[in-house]
Order: C-alpha cells, then structure tokens, then sequence
C-alpha cells in the first residue's frame, strides 16, 4: 500500500510516527502490528471465556428512590435477563448506568430543545413532543406502573413473579395502561433503549460490568485497531478493553 | 449598543470544510480573514485523542459533538396545512458545531458528482421529454458544468488524500478489473492515494454483485490507505479500520477534516483570524439592502459585537445559511403559494433504504466493529441515469454500497425479522448476529419540489429570541417509486450472498418523512445556485443576485439532492467560487453575473 507513495513523504512520515507513537497506549499493542501477527498464526483461536456470573457492585442509588431503585433493577433484568449466555442487565450494573445517567445534562432534559408550546399530539413521525425530561419519565413511568401494578395484581413491580412482570412490560410497550402522566410506551421505550445503553457502553459510565454487553457479543471496546483483520473472514479472537484498560 | 470591531476584508460564517477553504483561498490572495465559528474550538487534541473517543454512548448516543438544539433547532411540518413543531431531539440528521463543523465527524465518503446531475432538468428533458418531470418536480440544472470544476474537484482530493481507484484519466482507461468505476466521468489525474482494502462485507457485496450482473468499484474515502502530506503540507497518517469515524473526531489523523487538512496551515498566516463561540446573528446592510457592511455575532460572554468587512461568507451548516440570509433580509423568501421568491425553494433531502443480510455464525465473519466512514464496495448501475428510466417512471438514481464504518453495539446491534423484543430471545439472537451480519444501503438522489421549502417559524424562537427555521417536507409519490425500485435492485445482491436471513426497508406511498430516526445529514437546497435570478439565489458562482458581496457555498446551494453524497460537491463548488473572487471579482467587484 506504501509502495506507491512518494520518496519525499517518507520522512514526513517518520516524523509523524515518532510524534503520535507516544499517545497510543499499551492497550492498543496487542491488537496492532507485531502482536497480532504472532497471535495470528494459531489456527485456533482461544474460546470465548463464559462471561462472570457475578451480581453488580455495590451502588448507593442518588437519582432514584428506593422503591424506584427496586423497581429498576427488577424491570431491566427482565429486559436482559442473566441466563445460560451470562449476566443480564441488572449484574451488569445498568441500574447504576442509567441512575448516574439521569444526574447528567441528559438526565434533566439540557440536551433537547424544551421550549414551548408543546403539542404531544402531533404526529409521532414530527418526533418526541412532550414537556418532560428524563428524570421526570422516570419519575412518573414508575410511580404510575407501580400504581397499576398494585390495582391489578396487590402488589408493586419488584415483588411480581417473573410472568407478571414480563405481561406488565408487554402491556406497557403496547401502550396498555392509559397512565394520566406520562405515555406508558413512552416510559417504557426510554427504559428499554438506556438499559440497552448501560448494556453495552464503557463502563466507566456504570454499566457493562466485566465487560459483560461486549463479550456477549463479541465487541472489542476499545481495541481500535484492526489493519490485521480487515479482509479476514474469520473469528476475531481478542478479547474486549474498555478505555481504562480493564480487559473481558 | 454594539461593541464594533475593526473592520476585515473578508468574514467567514461558520469554519467547516466551505468556510476553511475560503479561509485559505482568500488568505492566499492576500486578504485579511476572519472566521467566526459559533461552537467551541475543537481538535483531534483533545476532541478526538485515543482512548478517550472511543466512547459510543457520548460521543453517538449523547452527540457530543454535535449542534446545541436546547439552543437552537428547526420546526418540522409535512405540508402548508400543518402546525410545525420542534425538531427537540437529535434524529433524521445531525448538524455539526465548532472548530471543523461536521467536517471534522463526518464518515469521509468523498465522492465527486455524476455529470448529468449538474444538468438535470436539461437531462431529462432531452432525453425523456418535458411530461416526464412530474408536476410541482422543481429539479434546476445547477449553473456549471462537471468539465468546468473537474479541476478543482481534482485537487479537493488533493487535499482531503482521498483514496480510491480511477476508471479513466485524460480518456485513457486504466481502472477495469481494478476497482474502477466504469459510469465514473473522466478525470485528469488519479487519486492521490490507492483505495483502501476492503472489509468482509465489502469483499461479499463485490462477488455478489458481479453475480447479479453489476460493477462494482472501490468507494473514493477520504480516509486514508497510507500515509500522506497534502498540498498545505498537512501530514495525514495510515487508517487503521478502528471504527470510530462518523460521530467521532479520527484519533489516527487518518480521516480527512478541516481541522487536519487545512487549518494548520491557516495558523502559519498572520493574514488568518479564527474566532470561536462567536454566533452571527445576521448580515448587516446598507439601507437600500444591495450590499453587505459586514455581520453582528454574539460573543462567549453574550455581548453584543459588529464585525464590519468588505466581503461575507456565510459557510454554515445548508440550513443554517437559509436561516441567516432570511433574518438578514438577503434575497426575496419563497412562497410556495405564488412560487416566487428565492430564499428557501427547493430544499431536498436523500432518499435513503438499507437492506441488511444475517449470516449464520459459521458462515462468515463480518466482523462490524472493523471499519472506516468512507471505504467500501459500491455500484452505480442504477445511480443517475445510467439505466433507462423511461418505463419506470420516476426521476433520480441510487448508488448501492457495504460502507462498512465501525458498528458499534449500542447502535449497531440488529436482530432478524421475527426476534423477540427483547428477554433472552433477543439476547441470544444479539449474540449471534452482530459479528455475522452486513448492512447495504442505496444512497438515493432526492428530487425538488414547489412545496417542500424553508422559512422562518412564526411561533418557536432561538435562545437569543429569533424565530427558528421551519421545514415543510415530506415524501412524494416519485420518491417511493424510486425508492421502491432500488431496494428491489439491491436485494438481488442481499440474495445472491445466500444469508439466512434479509431485513429491508422500503418506503410505502402515503408514507410521511419520519424526523425520529436517523437518516443522512445530507440536507440541501434553500439557497440554490443557478442561471435565473427568478429561481435562484445564487449565481453560479455561489455570488448572491441579490448582494454582490456575499457569497454562499455548501449543500444549501445544491438545487436538488444527489445520488452520492454532497461533501466532494461542496468542496469543488467551493473552490470554484473561490477562484471566481481571486481572480475577477477582486479586481472589479460586482456582480459576476449580469441578471
């Protein structure tokens, strides 16, 4: 590929690795260049390690009550159980994900435009028109699913059995319950998308404990080098690396 | 009261890749420049440094990079009879901000345009008659022809160090069998880098493509093959396929951007200001509103400042130049009622479709999180008019391509048709798809019409109390035929691949413009170039008819959108204007054009 470029660029070039070799950093090594040669050469590569079956560490929620609290943890391990493939959203720490989440610009609504009038019943293709933020669809979405669930069945969410609790998130996505204050699939489709967020960010953000979204799947993080691998139609064996270094 | 300035030769809104190249262009020319930049200064330090940016929830899911619309977004309405309502969250399209604009977290596909396209109306009047341009189609050609700017998209690929595969240069063809694309129109020098290799999903598309009966070819990417110094002498180094392109500043220096190209280049110059958060509010005028004086922006601090200058640039984002020359009183506004005015008619989109194959995991590893914005295996059998649409019925082509730029699992996670929502059914049917699935999509011209349009909302206002920019658009019956004939084109190269499983999206009629969902950024029209002062804004030199001494690149003047992407047009479009002030209207300043 080099072979073409010009003489005279080489030493540009020189230059600019001896500059840039010092910012990449030792987590990008393995995957670049000489190791992933040596790697490379092993027919097989090394089977997936099962992923840590362990629950998420401790958090002391600051954005959620503790009923909110239970209701969270109980609602995203039903969206993303821990089963035989490994942990689920709740052992990986989604709730801590999407409590932190809601103490940032984001959580406040600061990142949309909220300016009035508002019209929720404009046409859904016009996009999300309604005055609440996230921190109040969550506020609302749980005390209004934990009402309905305790006129239906005597009891709040956390404490359903696991059929109930999937029926009440079903009816929820259907838009069942007509809740007074917030759109039920409106609570519901934000819960679904940031328990898939927690799921599958770096976890520097709370969530995707032990890297347990990516091994799921099987994406490297933060590996961010692939020239070894770009036309290979073959498993790639590396192990994911978040951006603090941890590896899966 | 206004804080004044002292007084520049040129003003440049908005330091994208139109504003940068102004910036060196006019800099060249010995004039003095300032640009004013409403975001923040940005860079690859420390906007995009390793291993900070490889972070999909903030830098995709939360955009950091991106325009403020708590600040200041547009209103959306499907048609003159609606309310429009904000755009108050990030969906179908995703200005930029700051030092590069969305130059600096585009993907880098970087094509040049199909040479019909420039002459579209003219096109298809000759070769279909004037009955096949539906009614209320307000397709224009665009003033200048592809022989006229080849050689300033020529060096646009200079500096960008685009890499690709030519099919003919100088009318000797020299790209069959290599990657070259035979409906790609002459050009006078080859790509200044070789294409880059190409990915899995690119490697299946190619062979199936060539199955079906198609020809497929390297997609032009401004991301590098190699390493490469630019005609500024800005060093770019080897793309490494990381996968954080579109969204994401380049960590290696690998993706072309203003930022990297050319702004270091611009900082060697006495004769070059760049001032950021520094939001234009409006081009002042004198009285009788035929020239510009100069602008008024708000400063970091929320003052008040008069920039005063000889010469305006408005390079902002498409439709934030609509929106500046609307509050500034430039050019009469369209009425889509009477059709008369300039400012805001024929604003186009991209209609766009992806088909997605599923593999079984034995099958072939396309392993997605390998990627880069611009590279891939495209085909332009049904883009332009490089087929007969006479039985179709129905303006406007399609590119199909695998871009293959770094899927990530937040975003990038697709499941086949029929799994369950979510619970361990979808768990196990994520875990086996994403390192065996592969994403094509036809690009799609999006043609012009009397009602889809911009002007300013009567109702919802900016962060400084001015009114937002609304858009009345939606689909039009042309748009889903067109739409619906590509998608069945690039299945056959969806089935040829023998996945187990197609997902596909089609447009059916009736359907609206849905705003909740990402689509492209490519946004164009408002303030169009072209060859009638009655229905354009801009003469073909982007010189407004109107205000001789402002001029306007970027899509905004594009009449209609394009099959390929836009930011090679802009680019050359841009240079072209350029050399239109350098060397004639410096020397006599005035319009250009005679109207």
């Amino acid at each position: 590929m080099s072979k073409d470029q010009p003489a005279s660029v080489q030493p540009a070039r020189r230059a600019f690795l001896r500059q840039s070799l010092t910012l990449i950093p030792v987590a990008t090594l393995a995957s670049t260049g000489l190791g992933g040669a040596v790697l490379a050469d092993s027919t097989t590569p090394a089977p997936a390690e099962p992923a840590r079956a362990a629950p998420a560490r401790a958090y002391q929620p600051s954005f959620f009550t503790q009923e909110e609290w239970a209701f969270v943890s109980a609602a995203v391990a039903v969206l993303i159980p821990t089963d035989a493939l490994g942990p689920g959203a709740a052992d990986a720490g989604v709730p801590e994900f999407i409590d932190r989440q809601l103490n940032t610009r984001y959580g406040s609504g600061g990142l949309w435009y909220m300016q009035g009038p508002f019209r929720p019943d404009a046409p859904s293709e016009l996009g999300y028109q309604l005055k609440l933020s996230p921190q109040e669809i969550y506020r609302l979405g749980i005390a209004e699913t934990d009402a309905w669930c305790q006129a239906q069945f005597g009891k709040a969410f956390a404490q359903l059995g696991l059929e109930q609790q999937q029926q009440v998130l079903e009816a929820l996505d259907g838009g069942k319950p007509a809740f007074a204050s917030v759109p039920a699939a409106t609570f519901l489709g934000m819960l679904w998308l940031n328990t898939r967020e927690g799921f599958f960010s770096d976890p520097l953000h709370g969530g995707n404990q032990g890297l347990a979204g990516w091994k799921l799947v099987g994406f490297p993080g933060a590996r961010a080098d692939f020239m070894d691998w770009v036309e290979r139609d073959e498993r790639y064996p590396f192990p994911p690396v978040s951006i603090s270094g941890e590896r899966g | 009261m206004s804080q004044v300035m002292k007084k520049v030769d040129v003003v440049i809104v908005g330091f994208g890749w139109a504003g940068a190249i102004m910036a060196k262009e006019l800099t060249e020319a010995g004039l003095q420049v300032l640009a004013l930049e409403r975001g923040p200064a940005r860079d690859t330090y420390p906007d995009g440094v390793y291993p900070q940016t490889m972070d999909e929830l903030t830098y995709n899911s939360r955009k950091k990079l991106f325009m403020d619309i708590s600040r200041e977004t547009v209103t959306l309405r499907h048609s003159v009879n609606d309310v429009a309502v904000p755009y108050r969250q990030f969906g179908a399209f995703l200005p930029g901000t700051g030092t590069g604009g969305a130059g600096l977290h585009w993907s880098g596909v970087h094509f040049r345009v199909d040479p019909v396209e420039l002459r579209l109306r003219s096109h298809y009047e000759e070769r279909y008659g004037k009955r096949f341009i539906p009614e209320g189609m307000t397709i224009q050609d665009f003033g200048v022809s592809y022989e006229e700017l080849e050689p300033y998209f020529d060096f646009a690929e200079k500096v960008f160090g685009t890499s690709g595969t030519a099919w003919s240069i100088k009318g000797q063809v020299v790209g069959r069998d290599k990657g070259g694309n035979p409906f790609a129109a002459d050009r006078s020098s080859d790509f200044p880098l070789a294409a880059q290799k190409n990915t899995v999903s690119a490697q299946l598309f190619e062979k199936a493509a060539r199955e079906v009966g198609y020809h497929p070819y390297n997609l032009p990417s401004a991301n590098t093959s190699g390493p490469y110094t630019n005609p500024y002498g800005a060093q770019m180094g080897p793309c490494n396929f990381c996968g954080y392109c579109s969204g994401y500043a380049c960590y290696m220096y690998s993706k072309a951007s203003p930022n990297v190209n050319i702004l270091p280049a611009l900082r060697q110059v006495p004769n070059f200001e760049l001032r950021n958060n520094a939001h234009v509010l409006r081009v002042n005028l004198t009285a009788d509103k035929r020239l510009a004086t100069g602008v008024t922006y708000v400063d970091s601090q929320g003052r008040e400042v008069e920039q005063p200058a000889d010469l305006v640039i408005l390079g902002a984002f498409q439709y934030n130049n609509v929106r500046l020359m609307l509050l500034s009183g430039i050019g009469k506004p369209y009425d889509p009622v009477s059709n008369e005015g300039v400012v805001g008619r024929n604003f186009a989109y991209q209609n766009i479709s992806t088909v997605t194959a599923f593999f079984d995991r034995d099958s072939h590893h396309t392993n997605p999180f390998i990627g880069a914005g611009g590279n891939g295996v495209a085909v332009d059998d049904f883009n332009a008019d490089n087929f007969d649409h006479g039985p179709h019925g129905f303006v406007g082509g399609s590119p199909f391509w695998v871009n293959q730029a770094g899927a990530k699992p937040i975003s990038g996670t697709k499941v086949p048709p029929g799994t369950p929502k979510w619970g361990s059914g979808w768990k196990a049917a994520v875990a086996d798809s994403y390192r065996h699935m592969l994403s094509m999509d036809a690009h799609g011209a999006h043609q012009s019409y009397r009602d889809n349009y911009l002007d300013l909302d009567p109702v919802y206002k900016d962060a400084y109390g001015l009114p937002l920019l609304r858009m009345t658009f939606d689909w039009k019956d042309n748009d889903v035929k067109m739409n619906r004939f590509m998608v069945e084109r690039m299945g056959k190269i969806a089935e040829a691949m023998g996945p187990k499983a197609i997902s596909a999206g089609k447009k059916a009629f009736g359907q609206h413009f849905d705003a909740s969902t990402y689509q492209t950024t490519h946004l164009n029209g408002g303030a169009i170039m072209g060859t009638d002062p009655k229905t354009s804004a801009l003469n073909r030199y982007l010189q407004c008819w109107d205000v001789h001494n402002v001029f306007v690149p970027g899509a905004s003047a594009f009449p209609q959108g394009l099959g390929y992407n836009p930011t090679g047009l802009v680019a050359a479009l841009t240079y072209w204007s350029a050399r239109a002030i350098r060397e004639r209207y410096l020397k006599n300043p005035g319009p250009l054009v005679q109207a």
